[in-house]
């Protein structure tokens, strides 16, 4: 049986968090089918990466070019499809990442291997992949077969599968680089960075926290008030953000800031994967929402389901009280 | 400039109840409302602000039922000049492969500088379906994207990656574009426009007029189910007042008032 083979990801010369889950989930793979994890590194200068990567994979492929440094989806695609092909793998792992994103379905398209985007976790059963993944907004899960094939290929969900330790030694392979496209389809040209503000939301002990619920810009200060009331600073998901009825540097999520306050309020925000990346490691997590079934509800640690606007002044009030 | 916009008919999931239906494998869609997948109103947006300074022309495809003229109605009504409809019923169960093998069929043959989709769906959050067409018809592609400065046959590309991050790409013409929320701020179809949109014809692509070669699924759902919960946060019970106060109780023993 082929190979488990995971692609490493990697920025600014360092692998990236997700690349540790995805090759945890494939040594799960290669244990339970009797095969090796491989793990495939495109980057440049890759002898600090290679050695950070050893533990977690039995076999390291590397292609060490300057035409790997920065991301390019088109390198990565050809280059991956070259490897791939060659290696005959029983899976191919991807983490679902900005890079992922670009990389897995333009693989699977090229080399028409059976594949699917952001599982939540993959398990062989009977030689064939089932694979979970979250669907409409998050209020359901699908179990998905594949047409049969010789070689699969998934990606998962970044932050989906807990990375851990590896025990392995793995065996590293250098590479020629395969046949690139033309570098005019698609270049890197520069990073930029982050905008900062006046307020960090990673330092605050009490973060106030507002979402698509509030409705419309005029409805912004009732969130301010509350939020003065109870000493925490503002901060928002992704809609609120998008419509800049709050400075892009409060958001919270895998797109925005990762916070860990000692509490959290989310007001009328549903609790979708990417924002409870930013915030499910804050210490108590409190939600309102008027949806019962609204995905937040199962990661905070009390709730009050009931329309925010009424919520909100009378938890104010008691608030008040309560301080004096 | 000629641009194709790929737009969905989206079930309105986030604030509703979603039941799944008696075969187990689909949502009971009798409750649901439908719009146009959010993702893809910016995409939209997005191509008529690019005719709007270019010129050129708009055409937005769809792959669904029958209601999914609505979203190309919409699409017409704020600048697209034709819109497309690929005949779901006609191509059995899709998933995101077959999906963009039917959008490679339609548009193959028709010229674009660019095809605007949006990153993902609600409903199948597949993140596919561009990135699919763009290597099925062998042009390059980016997603996330955040900021376009098109001009000739090259476009300056700023892409979301995490954290805040961005990065600065360049891509050769033509070429796919998946965008990311908030690149821009979608505009409102006046009345007048839709009264004249709904006028306009909608053309229909079934298995009469394309037959993709290989046409198949990748996938195929088995089972939808309520994820399971590993917490649930406790619900205060009781009017508005009560629960505000039994919060604010919480918050006081706690140490955090
Ligand atoms: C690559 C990528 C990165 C992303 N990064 C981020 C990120 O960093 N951060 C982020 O937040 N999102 C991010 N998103 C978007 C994310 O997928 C969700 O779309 C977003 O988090 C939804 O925000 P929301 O919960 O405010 O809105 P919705 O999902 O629309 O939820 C609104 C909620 O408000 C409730 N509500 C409505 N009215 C009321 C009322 N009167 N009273 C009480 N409750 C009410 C509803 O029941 C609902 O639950 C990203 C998406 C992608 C694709
Ligand atoms: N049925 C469809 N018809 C037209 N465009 C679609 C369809 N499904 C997906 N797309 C496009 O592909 C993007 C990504 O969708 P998905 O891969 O399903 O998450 C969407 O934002 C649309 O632009």
């Amino acid at each position: 049986m082929g190979d488990i083979l995971a692609l490493v990801e990697h920025r600014r010369g360092e692998i990236r968090d997700a690349t540790f889950e995805v090759m945890t989930c494939g040594r799960k793979l290669a244990d339970q089918t009797g095969s090796r994890l491989t793990a495939v590194l495109l980057g440049s200068d890759t002898d600090a990466m290679v050695t950070s990567l050893k533990r977690h994979a039995h076999r390291i492929l590397v292609v060490d070019d300057p035409a790997f440094k920065d991301f390019n989806n088109e390198f990565y695609r050809a280059a991956l499809a070259d490897i791939v092909a060659r290696e005959q793998p029983l899976m191919t792992l991807v983490g679902h990442t900005a890079y992922g994103i670009e990389v897995a379905s333009a693989l699977g398209a090229e080399l028409d291997v059976p594949f699917t985007t952001d599982c939540i976790s993959v398990e062989m059963a009977d030689d064939r992949p089932v694979a979970v993944r979250q669907v409409y907004d998050g209020k359901l899960n699908e179990r998905v077969s594949f047409r049969e094939a010789p070689s699969y290929l998934v990606s998962l969900r970044a932050g989906a599968t807990a990375a851990e330790e590896g025990d392995a030694d793995g065996e590293v392979v250098a590479l020629e680089t395969p046949p690139l496209p033309d570098p005019a389809h698609l270049k890197f040209l520069d990073y930029i960075e982050a905008v900062t503000g006046d307020v960090d939301i990673t330092k605050a002990d009490i973060v106030v926290s507002v979402g698509r619920g509030i409705k419309e810009e005029k409805n912004i200060p009732l969130v301010e008030e509350f939020a003065g009331a109870i000493g925490g600073v503002l901060a928002c998901s992704r809609p609120v953000a998008d419509a800049e009825w709050l400075p892009k540097d409060r958001l919270v999520g895998s797109s925005g800031k990762t916070i860990k306050p000692k509490l959290y309020i989310a007001i009328g925000i549903s609790g979708s994967f990417q924002h409870l990346t930013g915030m499910k490691n804050s210490d108590t997590i409190i939600a309102i929402n008027k949806d019962p079934e609204a995905p937040i509800f199962n990661e905070a640690d009390y709730g009050i389901v009931d329309d925010l606007f009424k919520v909100l002044p009378a938890l104010k009030n008691s608030i008040a009280e309560m301080k004096q | 400039m000629n641009i194709i916009v790929l737009m969905k008919r989206v079930p309105q999931t986030a604030e509703a109840e979603v039941r799944v239906d008696s075969s187990g494998k689909r949502i009971d869609r009798e409750h649901l409302t439908f719009d146009t997948n959010e993702f893809d109103t910016y995409a939209l947006e997005e191509a008529v602000l690019l005719k709007e300074k270019h010129g050129g022309t708009i055409t937005a495809f769809s792959v669904g039922p029958p209601d999914s003229q609505d979203t190309l109605r919409v699409a017409l009504a704020k600048g697209a000049d034709e819109a497309v409809r690929i005949k779901a019923e006609d191509f059995g169960d899709l998933d995101g492969y077959k999906t963009a093998q039917l959008l490679h069929a339609a548009v193959k043959d028709i010229p674009y500088d660019i095809i605007f989709a949006g990153t993902m769906a609600s409903d199948d959050s597949y993140y596919q379906v561009g990135v699919v067409l763009a290597r099925l018809l062998g042009i390059p592609h980016a997603t996330l994207v955040s900021r376009i400065e098109a001009d000739g046959d090259k476009a300056d590309l700023f892409k979301e990656v995490e954290g805040g991050l961005q990065e600065h790409i360049q891509i050769t013409l033509p070429a796919l574009i998946a965008v990311q929320t908030g690149i821009n701020v979608p505009r409102y179809a006046s009345l007048i426009a839709i009264r004249k949109a709904a006028k306009k014809e909608i053309r229909t692509l079934g298995r009469e007029e394309i037959s993709p070669e290989g046409l198949r699924a990748n996938t195929q759902v088995e089972e939808l189910f309520i994820p399971p919960v590993t917490k649930r946060a406790e619900i205060l019970e009781g009017d508005v007042e009560e629960v505000s106060a039994k919060m604010a109780a919480i918050l006081k023993e706690k140490g955090l008032l």
